[in-house]
């Protein structure tokens, strides 16, 4: 608050009345029986920590939050902590875990540079609505503002990119203050939430009355309340729809809404399209999912956006990457619009029905309502479109049979290998367009990618979390040249943690996607796009790391297959053809259905 | 997030009252200025004070946009954690005044104009009056501080400040029965209001 109200702020202690308060109303059996025991601040957030079942925490020590560390010292049986090579590192590691268990992820940082290294993935976390609690030491509180050693305005800085945050500056807030970051994170759309704990609050002893998780937040509501007269109207425009299509995003998977949205598109019959983040949510090989959406989605569900009568956009925010050139898009149809987050509707989309709400109580009551019907005109039409794309691009990228590898070829053998079981996480770029679009998903989660920011070097860090947060699937990370180059230390964190990950570089020696668009738009202007790499197999090495390098096609599926059979972590290096283009593409500036083939 | 008043209005620009009832946050006025920030918007006035209900603190913010892009606004700041509802209104929806302070030097306006017909002819009130200066306050809209200005600017006027705008919501029924709604576990209706279900009642709310 500014400072002309200072005198309203409230005290440490009367938020802590407020809390118990809110916590008093929930009754709480035996509540006045409750004993206390003196702790410091940092044990009572590792036994916070523990009661919110985390399993795993991501993590690098450093000054301002070395007595949280001391206290890990003695909880390392409850709580596994993974010692990541730098803070980027630990909190992708955190989203790639958040986004294969379905869980919350947790990571640590130090005050200052700690935390600043968090910030591209706090960026990342919150446009990908990924739930993380993030702890950051911070100074003493008597050196806030003093410009001590390490001293970051770590609240201010990570306010945009953060859905909560909150700095801890006494002891006693911190059992509250953690619950609440827990709900905040995971409930309603999810997203990132950071606690910022001053080294004094870290060390004070205070009496404990054990961990109450948060379910109540009075100005908080995670759930819209479900509107039935809407669900009735969107029941009925898709009834009468003549060429409906549904467009599904990352919501159906946040929501834990596949078997939801699967009966709701089998009872119903729609063509269904995904976003690079939905990917998953109902297998690759669906007969109703007819593919990708955006800029280098699929042919069909590009264009035919702009031939649909009814628009079903279910837990998608209408990216302009998915959408194109607004005024373009979808101008023919009604829109329908399920979404939890009610700034989303109308956003960007003018939304004809709205439907607030969790998709997993919205999409029932909306399939109850629905007829049982096919479309087979309709959906030939998405069939038309497939052959033609198969001719004019994904032949020649998927069995190109002579010349150089590509990327395409590279990631259908891995199907073969995977059979579509694996999760496949990717960086940021040419591959990870190619990976999207042809990687076979038999299931939710299998697709951790960096859809909002584009973060390259989210891979790497990624897949590691992922492998923690699915131990018994394969875990495959996709990544370009380039995007490993940027946070290629974690095969440290690979190395010391023994976990098993596969990396699959797809290396075209340049920074492909930027190289595409010089090529399509700049006239082939070249600019600081080639790269040259290091020797990855020899790097991977250095890290007690098993490796390959690929070149030839007839070696390719059985390097895969030496990769995916291993035991342990296996780098294996594809040298693809240099220039070769990600196709279809919708050209900046232009409509879906501008969408080009080459 | 409500406009009480859901007339079709033209797309252009004018003045909205973003009404903002939220906790008492240490951070939360940034979270709630970087929303307009990010998107290259001034706030032309801002207002922070306790609302009718203790422990509610209300911001009354106000900007010169469409109301397309206000509504996208208001439902980013409902969107905070610690923001319990916002409300936006035109100008014609609200009872607004701004406060103004005059500082002029005492012997000219005692030698060179009636004090007294100043302070009738502009609801003006003197604050204090020393020796060597006196300072007049008016309150009301903007042109009639304003106004007071150019009439005290020949007798020398040395300093002037006005405040932000605070505003009261014509339509508003105030917070107090709203807010044991959301104190509830299961909120009601009530505070998860459907802004398209409710046109018929002249509520524009979400």
């Amino acid at each position: 608050m500014d400072e002309g109200t200072n005198q309203l702020i409230r005290s440490a202690p009367e938020m802590k009345k407020e809390f118990i308060m809110e916590i008093a109303q929930q009754e709480i059996p035996n509540s006045a029986e409750t004993k206390t025991v003196e702790v410091s601040g940092s044990v009572a957030l590792l036994e916070a920590l523990i009661a919110e079942g985390t399993e795993v925490i991501f993590g690098y020590p450093g000054g301002a939050i070395m007595p949280i560390y001391d206290a890990l010292y003695d909880y390392k049986e409850k709580l596994n902590h993974i010692l990541v090579r730098h803070e980027q590192g630990g909190i992708h590691a955190g989203q790639g875990f958040a986004r294969t268990s379905g869980k919350v992820g947790i990571v640590f940082a130090t005050s200052g540079p700690g935390a600043t290294n968090l910030i591209t993935g706090l960026a990342d976390a919150m446009i990908d609505s990924t739930p993380l609690v993030c702890i950051t030491g911070q100074v003493f509180a008597h050196l806030l503002g003093t410009d001590a050693f390490q001293e970051t305005d770590v609240i201010n800085i990570t306010t945009p990119v953060t859905k909560w945050n909150y700095q801890v500056t006494d002891a006693t807030e911190i059992p509250e203050v953690i619950s609440k970051a827990f709900y905040i994170a995971r409930s309603g759309r999810p997203g990132p939430v950071l606690i910022d704990i001053t080294k004094n609050a870290q060390i004070q002893k205070f009496d404990f009355a054990g961990y109450k998780p948060c379910d109540h937040i009075r100005s908080y509501r995670p759930k819209p309340i479900i509107r039935k007269e809407y669900i009735q109207k969107a029941a009925d425009l898709i009834n009468s729809a003549k060429k409906p299509f549904v467009l599904w995003g990352q919501g159906v998977i946040l929501g834990e809404a596949e078997k939801e949205f699967k009966a709701f598109v089998e009872k119903s019959g729609i063509p269904s399209a995904w976003t690079i983040l939905g990917a998953g949510a109902i297998p690759t090989d669906h007969p109703l999912n007819v593919g990708m959406l955006g800029m280098h989605g699929n042919y069909g569900p590009n264009v035919l956006t702009n031939e649909c009568d009814v628009l079903i956009a279910i837990g998608m925010r209408f990216d302009d990457r998915v959408t194109g050139r607004l005024d373009r898009y979808a101008k023919q149809a009604k829109v329908v619009h399920l979404d939890i987050d009610p700034s989303e509707i109308d956003k960007n989309v003018q939304t004809t029905v709205p439907v607030w709400g969790d998709c997993k109580e919205t999409l029932p009551a909306l399939t109850e309502l629905i007829q049982e019907r096919t479309f087979p005109e309709w959906i030939a039409k998405f069939k038309e479109y497939t052959e033609k794309e198969v001719e004019a691009v994904i032949n020649a990228e998927l069995h190109p049979g002579s010349g150089e590898l590509t990327m395409g070829e590279a990631i259908h053998q891995l199907n073969e290998l995977t059979k579509g079981d694996a999760v496949i996480v990717t960086d940021v770029g040419q591959h990870q367009m190619v990976a999207c679009r042809y990687a076979k998903l038999n299931k939710t989660r299998s697709n951790v990618t960096s859809g909002g920011l584009g973060t390259m070097g989210f891979a790497l860090p990624a897949a590691i979390g992922a492998k923690f947060g699915a131990p018994e699937r394969d875990v495959v990370a996709v990544i370009g040249d380039g995007g490993f180059q940027m946070t290629l230390q974690e095969l440290g964190t690979i190395m010391q943690s023994g976990i098993d990950v596969k990396i699959l570089i797809l290396n075209n020696r340049f920074l492909g996607m930027v190289r595409q668009w010089q090529e399509l738009f700049n006239e082939n202007r070249y600019s600081f796009v080639d790269m040259t790499s290091p020797d990855f197999v020899a790097l991977a090495a250095a890290y007690g790391i098993a490796g390959k390098s690929v070149s030839e096609r007839s070696d390719l599926n059985a390097s895969l297959e030496e990769m995916m059979n291993h035991k342990g972590s296996f780098l294996l290096e594809v040298m693809v053809t240099k220039e070769n283009n990600v196709f279809p593409m919708v050209p900046q500036g232009c409509s879906v259905a501008e969408i080009r083939l080459k | 997030m409500s406009n009480q008043n859901h007339t079709e209005k033209p797309a252009g620009k004018q003045e909205f009252n973003i009404t903002v009832y939220t906790e008492n946050q240490i951070g939360l006025l940034n979270r709630i200025a970087i929303i307009f920030t990010r998107r290259k918007i001034n706030i032309d006035s801002l207002n922070t004070s306790p609302s009718e209900i203790e422990s509610i603190h209300r911001f009354n913010i106000v900007v010169n946009e469409t109301e397309d892009v206000v509504r996208k606004l208001s439902r980013q700041i409902e969107k905070q954690v610690e923001v319990l509802k916002v409300y936006y209104n035109t100008n014609e929806d609200v009872i607004w005044q701004e406060l103004a302070l005059y500082k002029v030097p005492t012997d000219i306006i005692a030698e060179k104009a009636s004090v007294e017909r100043l302070l009738r002819e502009n609801g003006a009130r003197a604050v204090v009056i020393r020796k060597d200066y006196t300072v007049f306050e008016t309150t009301g809209h903007r042109e009639e501080t304003d106004a007071l200005i150019k009439i005290l600017q020949p007798f020398g006027l040395i300093e002037f400040v006005r405040s932000a705008r605070v505003a009261i919501i014509k339509h508003s029924d105030g917070f107090n029965r709203k807010l044991r709604e959301f104190e509830r576990l299961e909120p009601g209706e009530e505070v998860s209001e459907n802004e398209y279900l409710n046109n018929g009642q002249r509520i524009f709310t979400m």
